[in-house]
């Protein structure tokens, strides 16, 4: 697995679209730093654009490789290594790739900026951590979505129908519930809600750290005393944990059945 | 060498392969023909162990081969179509399969022979089609294993590279390796194969050398006595 | 025979001034002792020592200065250790302790009623029930006084400053942590309030009821239950006071309640629940408030008419503003919004198209609290977009038409 995975980096870090990918990052974080020279507001903004673009970014690069790399892989199933060991190679090397732009794209400007001085390294850091976590996830959502769809096209559709359902529909219809059954308590609810959806799960880490005092009003009192605690934390880090490790089981499954 | 017993495989509801029996004995070259969806892909593919069948059984050299991955080290395999990771460089490709067979090789040679040394720093994703196919093929032959499948290996090569390809075919022949090989182009089937397995609608219509082939349908040509194989089954289909 | 001497020559210096010493091995071994043999104007000094006194009367004009912070220690006995009724006082210099509870007694550290020009300062208050009790006073001055209490409920503390009926009381320097309310005022008129530290209490920092024309600045307030509460008061100038960490359920940097014709200026409210909460309150100006990282900078509840918002901060708060109604008499003009994303093409500073601080999501929030954990999603963004082009559950002429492009004398940098 190693192999593969050395190679697959090795292929993903030349390719235009990581450098692209990391110099979006990169201009966004410099403007923000040096530009604004506002921490508060360019990490507010980070977070907005972490949350909501990681989760794009990785769904896009995990189908585009898996159908790109179709054919290559195909050549590398013939060769004595192990199915389950190819795959996660590439998924992690894509995932590993992409964290890599992300780390360094915004890691650079706020080395630059001072960063390491001031107190937002931890919100820093969390962002990042966050950030990984999304990559990783939805690397392995689209990697799920492309081996059980062989119509490049559909694949497509689908992987981008998953990330628009995370990020928006889940939402909306959240929101929907809870105007509409105002009436009961929803705090179990909510909580559960939030858990089952990483991309929620990741904003409320952060929003937790950089809102504190908005999510301390009356509604955020239960927030912050489960998501606020120690324990809160291992909880949501492990939630988001199974978020790559439920579609990597079903990934080796689906790979055990799968023909090429 | 290869027994291949009572094979299926559906894909959907679409049966591909249906009751299939194959014995392929060590060393020559077999020439796996049928028309388009007869199963010659699907059935390479289950001996590679990408696709999994249904039932059946796939023994080669006395153990059965399904679910295991190790076997595929005595086994080189030259896919229909050449597209490699475009930001990797010929030579680092060759590099990365070599890794992944800790196994002699001899790929300097190949790359001799097909003139490939002014490309192997060059960025696969800038080769044209054919170069790619010349560094499928030395992908392919740079190991010595036992079995060597060849999907369409004639694809996209230029008349002397294709004189290359048959020579190396011939020689690994002479040691006694065993050959299969799909392909369209009859010449070349004609030229070399020792045999022919010709499939359809996912059975073995015809397994035997050609000249028995050609004796059985009649025609001197042996386009012509595969067209005559297939024309036959559309009249029995019909009648049906 | 040493101290009579030197009585006697003190009594020289100041001809109608007595200088009475007390300490524990002097001839005046109590405070009570000294307060009773002395007349108006006269001037008692204590020792350092540990006092056991409570309820000491005093009725005179004199100085009560404790040399190195004299304990006075109530023993927890329902009572007060200075109950006072009397004019041109002073006390100074005392550590307090061990201050009785009752709740149907008023008793403090020290309790003044009736009095008129007096100050009370440099004194140390430690685990007392009420601080200080000033009734029906006029000009006093209450400055460099520590209150520290250990409060945990509202209803069994006590506060630290507690002012009823009183004016032009001036209560400047203080610091005053985990008491109920660090600072009450009742009827309390022209008085000001400055330079004061409030954190840790129970219930609010600084507490107005019914009090008109005062005045408070400078002063701090941290981490309050819920933070200062204006109520039912008018013509108060509020300004240079910083509100900040005042989290909770219920909390906010300042309540205004039913205030009218109030001055608010030059304030800084940071990473509170609610920045300001406004309930009922007409003709306030606000002016050159910093508004950083709140929950809601904001938060409007009844009718409130003819305020107007110039020059003030909006930082990077989760809610700039929160609205109940579709009408909106206030003005906002020329303040600074972190979130407003206009251009200035003619460089004058003043953005070119007009800004709309409230956003659907806070009317929702509103609405049903729980969605608040969408607060920053991609879907809030969409609906809050989609209001921002065409509004239709927010006022529509809410609006900031000259939103500068640079906040005003940043305290951010």
């Amino acid at each position: 697995m190693l192999k593969i995975l050395k190679y697959s980096i090795y292929d993903l870090l030349r390719s235009r679209w990581s450098y692209v990918y990391f110099i979006f990052y990169l201009m966004l974080s410099f403007s923000l730093f040096f530009l604004n020279n506002d921490i508060d507001k360019a990490i507010i903004t980070l977070m907005n654009v972490i949350v909501v673009l990681t989760p794009l970014i990785g769904t896009i690069f995990g189908v585009m490789y898996y159908y790109s790399s179709k054919e290559f892989t195909e050549l590398l199933l013939a060769q004595p290594i192990k199915r389950s060991k190819i795959f996660m190679g590439q998924y992690i090397g894509i995932s590993l790739s992409l964290t890599l732009s992300l780390v360094l794209g915004i890691g650079i400007p706020f080395v630059i900026y001072g960063l390491f001085k001031s107190a937002a390294v931890f919100d820093f850091t969390l962002l990042l951590v966050v950030g990984a976590f999304l990559n990783f996830i939805f690397v392995a959502l689209a990697y799920n979505i492309a081996l059980s769809i062989n119509n490049k096209i559909k694949g497509f559709g689908y992987a981008i129908l998953m990330w628009l359902t995370f990020a928006v529909i889940y939402d909306a219809v959240f929101m929907g519930l809870l105007i509409h059954y105002n009436d009961y308590p929803l705090d179990q609810f909510t909580l559960i809600a939030t858990m089952l959806n990483p991309i929620d799960l990741s904003r409320i880490l952060i929003l937790l750290k950089l809102d504190a005092s908005a999510l301390l009003g009356y509604t955020g009192a239960f927030l912050q005393s489960f998501y606020g605690t120690s324990m809160g934390l291992i909880v949501s880090l492990s939630a988001l944990s199974m978020w790559i490790v439920l579609p990597i089981l079903r990934m080796r499954s689906k790979l055990k059945k799968k023909d090429f | 060498m290869i027994e291949i017993k009572n094979l299926h495989k559906k894909f959907g509801k679409l049966t591909v392969l249906e009751e299939l029996d194959l014995t392929i004995n060590k060393g020559g070259i077999f020439a796996i023909l049928g028309p388009n969806g007869s199963g010659k892909t699907t059935l390479i593919k289950c001996i590679l162990g990408m696709v999994i069948p249904n039932k059946g059984e796939i023994v080669l050299d006395g153990k059965s081969i399904l679910k295991k991955w190790e076997y595929r080290n005595n086994l080189n395999y030259l896919p229909q179509i050449a597209n490699f990771p475009g930001n990797l460089s010929v030579i680092e490709l060759l590099k990365m399969v070599k890794n992944l067979r800790p196994k002699e090789s001899n790929e300097k040679e190949l790359i001799e022979l097909f003139g490939l040394t002014p490309f192997l720093n060059k960025k696969l994703g800038n080769l044209s089609g054919g170069t790619k196919q010349k560094v499928n093929l030395v992908l392919t032959f740079m190991f010595d294993s036992e079995l060597i499948i060849l999907d369409e290996p004639t694809t996209g090569l230029d008349p002397i590279a294709l004189i290359h390809l048959k020579e190396l075919i011939a020689k690994e022949k002479e040691k006694g390796k065993t050959i299969l090989i799909t392909t369209h182009i009859m010449s070349l089937v004609d030229e070399m194969a020792d045999e022919i397995v010709f499939l359809l609608d996912g059975k073995i219509y015809f397994k035997g050398s050609v000249d028995s082939l050609k004796k059985q349908t009649e025609q001197e040509n042996l386009e012509h006595a595969i067209a005559n194989l297939i024309e036959k089954q559309y009249q029995t289909a019909t009648t049906k | 025979m040493k101290i009579v001497f030197l009585l006697f020559l003190l009594m020289q210096f100041s001809a109608n001034a007595t200088t009475f010493t007390v300490c524990k091995t002097c001839k005046i071994n109590s405070i009570k002792k000294a307060v009773s043999l002395a007349e108006d104007g006269d001037k008692i000094i204590v020792k350092k020592g540990v006092y056991k006194e409570f309820n000491i009367q005093v009725s005179k004009a004199i100085q009560i200065i404790g040399e190195d912070y004299p304990i006075l220690d109530g023993q927890n006995k329902s009572e007060s250790i200075f109950a006072i009724k009397a004019d041109n006082f002073s006390i100074e210099g005392f550590k307090f302790r061990n201050v009785g509870i009752s709740y149907t007694k008023e008793i403090a550290a020290i309790f003044v009623s009736g009095s008129t020009n007096f100050t009370l300062s440099n004194n140390q208050l430690e685990d007392v029930f009420y601080g200080f009790i000033v009734q029906d006073c006029k000009y006093g001055l209450l400055q460099n006084n520590t209150v520290v209490g250990h409060a945990i409920k509202e209803s069994n503390s006590g506060n630290g400053f507690h002012l009823w009926k009183c004016k032009h009381i001036r209560i400047e320097h203080n610091t005053v942590s985990g008491m109920r309310d660090g600072i009450y005022l009742e009827f309390v008129n022209k008085s000001s309030i400055s330079h004061n530290t409030s954190f840790d209490n129970v219930r609010y920092g600084l507490h107005f009821m019914f009090s008109n024309n005062n005045e408070y600045h400078h002063n701090e307030f941290k981490a309050n239950g819920a933070g200062v509460a204006v109520m039912f008061s008018k013509f108060i100038k509020m300004h240079h006071n910083t509100f900040h960490f005042n989290w909770g359920p219920a909390s906010y940097g300042l309540l205004l309640k039913e205030i009218y014709d109030a001055e608010i200026v030059d304030n800084v409210f940071e990473q509170n629940t609610i920045g300001i909460n406004i309930d009922g309150c007409n003709r306030i100006n606000y002016k050159n408030n910093h508004f950083i990282r709140n929950g809601w900078a904001l938060k409007f509840i009844g009718g409130c008419y003819t305020n107007v918002f110039e020059f003030n901060n909006f930082q990077h708060n989760a809610f700039d503003l929160s609205y109940n109604s579709r009408l909106n008499d206030n003005r906002f003009e020329a303040n600074y919004w972190s979130e407003y994303s206009g251009y200035d093409l003619d460089k004058n500073g003043i953005g070119d198209v007009p800004h709309r601080p409230v956003k659907l999501f806070s009317y929702i929030v509103n609405q049903t609290p729980q969605t608040l954990v969408l607060l920053r999603s991609l879907f809030v963004d969409i609906i809050n977009f989609s209001e921002k082009v065409s509004p239709v559950f927010t006022p529509d002429n809410l609006l900031d038409t000259k939103p500068l492009m640079k906040p005003i004398n940043s305290i951010v940098e």
